[in-house]
C-alpha cells in the first residue's frame, strides 16, 4: 500500500467530501447486499428459474417493492442477486486485466526501445477498435456465457491500464531516487518492483476503483445485446432488455434493474473520484 | 508545408493501425474452435460440400496464407460473403452503415452544440448554479448505461407524454426518400420531401439525445477545465487589459486554446459513442450496423462480424484524423511547424 493511503490528513480530506462518502456508502451497501443476498432478500428462491403463476406481473407494492416479472418472481430479489453477478464479473475482469496491463506498462515504460515500440503499437491497435465493439466481436466467436463475457471484457480492458502505467513509468523513471538506485547497482527487476511500482500504486488503485464501475457498465452493455449471462441467472442488463419488451405497461421490469446499474456505477465512480483527490493522483 | 507533412504522417500512422486491426480481428476469428465452413453450411451438408467450401475459402492453407487472401480481398473491396444475408458483406455494410452514421452524426452534433457552450457557461459561472447543473449532467451521463437512458426517454417522451415516435427511423405511413446517401434526413432534403424530413428528424431526437448524453457531460467538463486553465494565462489577462469585453475575451482568446486538448480527448471518447450506438439502435429498432452485427453474431457469420469491426474502426480512425486536422489548424505550433 502506498504510504499516503495511511495518512490521517488524507482520510480527513476524503471524509470532508460528501460525494466521496456517498460513493463509499453506496459501494459498501451494494457489496453487503450482494454478499448476504440469501438473507436480505424476501424470496431467495426467485433468483433462479422459479415460477409463481398467482403473482405474475404484479406492479410494485408493499410485498414486492419492485413488482414481479412474467414468471411471478420478485424483481427486488433478482436485482440484489444481479448485483452478485455484476460484482463478481467486475472483480474477475480486473484481476485478469490489471496485472497484465500493469506488467506490460512497466516493461514498455522502463525498457523503452524496441520493446516499447512493439508493445505500445499493439496497444494502439486494441485501442483503435471501440471497446464495446471489440468485446462484441469476441463474444461473436465464443458462446455467450458469463466466463466468456469476462474474458471478452478483459481482452479489451488491459490496453487502457498498459497505457496509463506506461506513461507513469516513463515519468517516474527519470526521478532522482530511481537514478540513484541505478547508480548504486540495483537490478532492473528491483527498480521496477520496488522503486517504480510502489509509486504507481495510488494511481492504479484509483483507476481500479473507477474501472470497477465501467467494467460493470460495459459488461451490462454486452448482456443487454444478449451476448452475456444467460437466463435463468439473474443479470441486471438482461432484465432491462427483457423488460423493455413490455413497456410501457410493465415499466418496473426494466426501470428498477436499470436504476440498479446506475447506482452501483455511480457508487464506484464517486468513490474513485474521492480516492483520486485523497491520494492526489493525476490521471 | 508543415501541415501537409503532419497530415501525411497521421495518415500513415492510421493505415498502420488499421493494418494491425485487420490482423487482430483476423486472428481472433481464426482462433475460435469449430469449422467456419461447417458452420456456414449447417449440420446436414455433406462432407464433400464442406470440403469444397473449405477449399474455396482457403481454409486448408496456413494462417499467414489465409491472411494474405483475406488482405488481398480487403484491398479489392471484397470482404467475402455474409453467411447471414447470403450477400457480399460489402453490400450489406453499404446498406446498414448510413443509418448508423446518421445517428452518430446527429448525436455528435448535439454533444458539441450543447456540451461545449455548457462548458463555457460553467467556466464563466464557476461553482454557481449552471456549473453544478452541468456537473450533475456530466456525472449522470457517464454512470448511466446508454440503453437505460434510451429506455427512460422512450418511456417518458413516447409513452407518457406521447410527443415523439416510439421507434424506427420513419413512421409506418411515410415512404422512405429516394436512395442517395442512405441517410433519411439528408436524402429527404436532397429530394425536397420536407414532410419526410420532418418525420425522420422527429424519429432522430430520442436516439441521438440518448447517445449524446454520456459524451455531452464529458465535453462540458473538459471545456470547463481547459477554459479555466486559459483564463489564468497571461494572454487572457492581456486581452482584458486591452479592454476587450468579457465575451470577446472568452470566445476569442480563451476558447481557442481550450479547444485543443478538449477536442483531442473527445476524439478518443468517440469510440465509446460508436459502441453505445449499438445499444441505442437495439432499443429503438434502428436497423443499422448494430442490427446487422448482432444478427451476424447469432448466425456465427464470421465475415459479417469482421467486416463490421473493420468498418467501425476505419470510421473511428477517420474521425480522429479529421479532429487532428482541426486541432492542427487551431494550434499554431503544429500548423506553422
Amino acid at each position: 500500500m502506498p504510504t499516503n493511503f495511511f495518512k490521517t490528513r488524507n482520510w480527513y480530506r476524503f471524509s470532508r467530501n460528501p460525494l466521496s462518502i456517498t460513493g463509499a456508502v453506496i459501494v459498501i451497501v451494494v457489496v453487503f447486499l450482494a454478499v448476504f443476498a440469501p438473507y436480505v432478500t424476501p424470496y431467495p428462491d426467485h433468483s433462479g428459474a422459479a415460477l409463481d403463476f398467482a403473482n405474475m406481473n404484479n406492479p410494485p407494492d408493499s410485498k414486492n417493492f419492485f413488482g414481479t416479472d412474467g414468471m411471478g418472481r420478485d424483481v427486488f430479489t433478482r436485482v440484489i442477486y444481479g448485483y452478485r453477478v455484476s460484482l463478481l464479473l467486475g472483480i474477475v475482469v480486473l484481476s485478469l486485466a490489471v496485472p497484465i496491463g500493469v506488467g506490460l506498462g512497466l516493461i514498455a515504460g522502463y525498457y523503452g526501445g524496441r520493446v516499447e515500440i512493439v508493445l505500445m503499437r499493439i496497444t494502439d491497435v486494441f485501442l483503435a477498435i471501440p471497446a464495446l465493439v471489440l468485446a462484441m466481436a469476441i463474444m461473436g466467436f465464443l458462446e455467450p456465457t458469463l466466463i466468456n463475457a469476462m474474458l471478452a471484457v478483459s481482452v479489451m480492458w488491459w490496453p487502457w491500464t498498459t497505457r496509463l502505467v506506461y506513461n507513469l513509468t516513463r515519468s517516474i523513471k527519470t526521478e532522482d531516487y530511481v537514478v540513484a538506485s541505478k547508480v548504486v547497482g540495483a537490478s532492473d527487476s528491483h527498480i521496477i518492483l520496488f522503486e517504480i511500482l510502489p509509486n504507481c500504486l495510488p494511481t492504479i488503485l484509483t483507476k481500479m476503483t473507477l474501472d470497477m464501475g465501467f467494467v460493470i457498465l460495459v459488461a451490462a452493455s454486452l448482456s443487454f445485446l444478449g451476448l452475456g449471462v444467460q437466463p435463468p441467472t439473474p443479470d441486471l442488463a438482461s432484465m432491462v432488455a427483457d423488460g423493455s419488451q413490455y413497456l410501457p405497461d410493465q415499466w418496473w421490469l426494466s426501470v428498477f434493474p436499470g436504476i440498479a446499474i446506475l447506482i452501483v456505477v455511480l457508487g464506484f465512480n464517486l468513490l474513485g473520484d474521492g480516492l483520486r483527490d485523497m491520494l492526489d493522483v493525476e490521471m | 508545408m508543415p501541415l501537409t507533412k503532419y497530415f501525411f504522417n497521421r495518415i500513415w500512422a492510421s493505415i498502420f493501425v488499421l493494418f494491425g486491426v485487420s490482423v487482430l480481428i483476423f486472428l481472433i476469428a481464426r482462433a475460435i474452435p469449430g469449422d467456419p465452413a461447417r458452420m456456414a453450411l449447417g449440420p446436414r451438408a455433406s462432407t464433400e460440400m464442406v470440403e469444397q467450401l473449405r477449399e474455396r475459402l482457403h481454409l486448408n492453407d496456413s494462417i499467414p496464407v489465409q491472411y494474405y487472401h483475406f488482405l488481398r480481398g480487403v484491398t479489392e473491396g471484397d470482404l467475402g460473403m455474409s453467411l447471414y444475408t447470403k450477400r457480399p458483406v460489402v453490400q450489406d455494410l453499404a446498406e446498414y452503415f448510413p443509418a448508423t452514421f446518421e445517428l452518430v452524426f446527429f448525436a455528435g452534433l448535439i454533444m458539441v452544440i450543447v456540451g461545449i457552450p455548457l462548458g463555457i457557461l460553467s467556466a464563466r459561472h464557476q461553482d454557481r448554479l449552471t456549473d453544478n447543473v452541468a456537473r450533475i449532467i456530466a456525472l449522470l451521463g457517464v454512470v448511466t448505461p446508454t440503453f437505460v437512458w434510451a429506455i427512460f426517454f422512450m418511456l417518458i417522451f413516447a409513452y407518457v407524454f406521447d410527443i415523439l415516435p416510439v421507434m424506427g427511423r420513419l413512421g409506418e405511413t411515410v415512404e422512405p426518400p429516394p436512395h442517395i446517401t442512405g441517410m433519411y434526413v439528408f436524402d429527404s432534403i436532397l429530394a425536397g420531401q420536407w414532410h419526410t424530413c420532418k418525420d425522420a428528424l422527429l424519429h432522430m431526437i430520442m436516439p441521438a439525445a440518448a447517445l449524446a448524453l454520456s459524451g455531452l457531460g464529458q465535453a462540458a467538463r473538459l471545456t470547463r477545465t481547459n477554459m479555466l486553465e486559459s483564463f489564468g494565462r497571461p494572454y487572457t489577462e492581456m486581452a482584458r487589459a486591452y479592454n476587450f469585453t468579457e465575451v470577446q475575451t472568452s470566445m476569442k482568446y480563451a476558447l481557442r486554446p481550450a479547444m485543443i486538448p478538449t477536442l483531442t480527448i473527445l476524439g478518443l471518447d468517440f469510440a465509446v459513442m460508436l459502441g453505445n450506438a449499438f445499444l441505442v439502435e437495439e432499443v429503438f429498432a434502428w436497423g443499422g450496423l448494430a442490427q446487422y452485427c448482432v444478427s451476424a453474431i447469432f448466425y456465427k457469420d464470421l465475415n459479417g462480424i469482421v467486416g463490421t469491426v473493420l468498418v467501425i474502426s476505419m470510421f473511428f480512425l477517420l474521425v480522429n484524423m479529421v479532429i487532428d486536422l482541426v486541432v492542427a489548424y487551431l494550434n499554431p505550433r503544429i500548423r506553422l511547424g
